[in-house]
């Protein structure tokens, strides 16, 4: 046995057990503080939530490199670059994200404290949304900057936003809850990619076949890209069948992933 | 606060065709060190992840506190510390242990936890950064923070250098001073012996022995001595006391067993001197925990 003496400082702490949970709300503030630290400090997560949308709006409406039609470039560009930071956010970086705390045994380990699963996922929904609120400031400051005149409802586009959010997080969760971490890395930033080729967020759907225009516009980027350009650029009312693509996107893909999700 | 630590009644666990858990049953008592010994893949983490709520048994009945290890209003009063892993790579330890603070009522201050574990130098520095025995000290230190009744160390010590092992060992046993109850795994029997109140020796998933670490090992103590191997050791039994016992284990190592005093000391002595043997390393030994592993299964316990 040592003695006192041997202890690295000789803290004496008061280990009498006193045990309780903390407040529902301080738990998933915390949590959720933590989780916004943690992307905001990643570095591929940035240059996936950030940098490239700035780039793709910058780069795009400055150079005629993709034909949107008539009007200026950047009302085109601008809704398309919001909806991809909505999925960059709520599908990549969550789903690359979540699939690695699970692989870590992190989501196991807050399992055991008094954090209950729903105060997690409450936490990691209120992340996405804050970080999404830092990126929507961003584009939209880089977007005036280039001479956007957004027209349209701000409340409708708020709510285009939110069911993006639900879907793209219930996909992401999908993935990361059922597939290897190192799969759903590979698997996250395929599906980034091919919905940021053929979702209407650069080169818009009208471009492709009209049978394959069919079934792009049921993704759920083309519906997010192609709500906001109608509410955004052409200042239609609510665009009810974007709305319920999202909203079947989200219902779906939550309720597979609250059924499959492994914890571990 | 009647009811036991841990109750375990007959517990089954199976993963597809093997059974991992065959019908164990325990009980740790509240306030006190209860050691799970047993060899790798015996079903020790199987065991204690059923108790954290981690896995659903397959047959028995785990009750924990009083109450099903799945409760959610066991998790602030239970702490845990997990094999391995469980804490964000890229996360400050001082970072993690601050948010783990924020979900109890009554934490310890995370600073000075850290301080207590010779963590404070490396408070800032992310989780995947510190070498083996740090990480395992954060995740000890996770384990304790939110002041619980009852502990679940799993392996706490492996892979450890023995200064970090102390401190391990001077925590557990604060612990059990300020009346926490304490549930480890472990396969060192010195572990099991120096910080138990009570042993429980599993194997291929059933307890084949338990009882205080005293109980367990005996009364009994052994003569060891070195000497060249595949002595002849009849004329030695002749000589000794009924009740002993001589044996060769492993070869050059001899063990005798009985009522050891100087008596019997002196017959051994006499049988060297007749067989032209001269014994190395002669000492009296308690037996080990080690020795009762491999007695009762037949088995080395590493």
């Amino acid at each position: 046995m040592t003695t006192a003496n041997d202890r690295p400082a000789g803290t004496a702490l008061d280990l009498t057990p006193a045990p309780g949970a903390a407040p529902l709300p301080r738990m998933v503030l915390a949590q959720a503080g933590a989780e916004i630290r943690a992307m905001l400090r990643n570095g591929e997560q940035l240059l996936l939530t950030m940098i490239i949308p700035v780039l793709l709006l910058v780069g795009f409406s400055a150079a005629p490199l993709v034909n949107v039609g008539d009007g200026p470039r950047v009302d085109f560009m601008a809704p398309g670059v919001l909806a991809l930071a909505v999925m960059s956010t709520a599908f990549t970086g969550q789903a690359i994200a979540t699939g690695f705390e699970r692989r870590y045994g992190v989501l196991k380990r807050l399992g055991a404290t008094p954090l209950s699963r729903g105060g997690l996922m409450l936490a990691k929904t209120l992340a996405v949304i804050a970080v999404e609120a830092v990126q929507v400031v961003i584009i939209i400051g880089v977007a005036l900057a280039l001479g956007w005149r957004p027209g349209g409802s701000p409340l409708a586009a708020l709510v285009l936003l939110l069911l993006g959010t639900a879907a793209f997080s219930g996909l992401g969760l999908l993935m990361a809850g059922t597939l290897r971490a190192e799969a759903t890395l590979a698997g996250a930033n395929l599906v980034y990619l091919l919905m940021l080729g053929c979702g209407g967020v650069v080169f818009p759907v009208s471009t492709f076949p009209d049978a394959m225009e069919r079934v792009l516009e049921l993704l759920p980027i083309s519906a997010l890209t192609g709500g906001l350009r109608s509410v955004l650029a052409d200042g239609a009312g609510p665009p009810v069948a974007a709305m319920t693509v999202l909203a079947a996107w989200a219902a779906v893909s939550l309720l597979a992933a609250s059924r499959t999700f492994r914890w571990e | 606060m009647d009811s036991p630590a841990v109750e375990i009644i007959d517990l089954v666990k199976r993963y597809g065709p093997t059974t991992a858990i065959d019908g164990l049953s325990l009980r740790a008592a509240r306030g006190a060190v209860t050691a799970i010994l047993g060899p790798n893949g015996a079903g020790k983490t199987s065991t204690i992840e059923i108790c954290e709520g981690f896995r659903r048994a397959d047959g028995g009945t785990v009750s924990v506190l009083g109450l099903d290890p799945s409760r959610p209003e066991l998790r602030p009063r239970v702490g845990v510390m997990l094999q391995a892993g469980g804490v964000p790579p890229a996360m400050r330890c001082g970072e993690w242990l601050r948010l783990v603070a924020r979900f109890h009522a009554r934490p310890l201050d995370p600073e000075a936890l850290l301080d207590r574990l010779g963590l404070v130098e490396h408070a800032r520095t992310p989780y995947r950064r510190l070498s083996g025995g740090q990480q395992q000290r954060v995740s000890l230190a996770a384990a304790v923070i939110g002041r619980p009744e009852l502990v679940f160390l799993d392996e706490p010590t492996a892979g450890l250098d023995p200064q970090a092992r102390h401190a391990c060992w001077d925590l557990v046993g604060e612990l059990r001073a300020a009346g926490v109850s304490v549930v480890l795994t472990t396969h060192h029997m010195d572990e099991a012996e120096k910080l138990s109140d009570h042993v429980v020796i599993i194997d291929r998933g059933t307890v084949v022995a338990e009882g205080t670490p005293a109980a367990l090992t005996g009364a009994e103590r052994q003569l060891r001595f070195r000497a060249r191997p595949a002595l002849t050791l009849d004329e030695l039994l002749n000589a000794l006391p009924a009740g002993s016992s001589a044996k060769e284990s492993p070869a050059g190592h001899y063990i005798i067993e009985g009522q050891v005093g100087p008596e019997l000391l002196a017959t051994v002595t006499a049988w060297c001197a007749a067989e032209g043997v001269t014994a190395d390393d002669l000492s009296i030994e308690r037996r080990t925990l080690e020795d009762v592993f491999l007695e009762l299964t037949g088995r080395e316990l590493r």
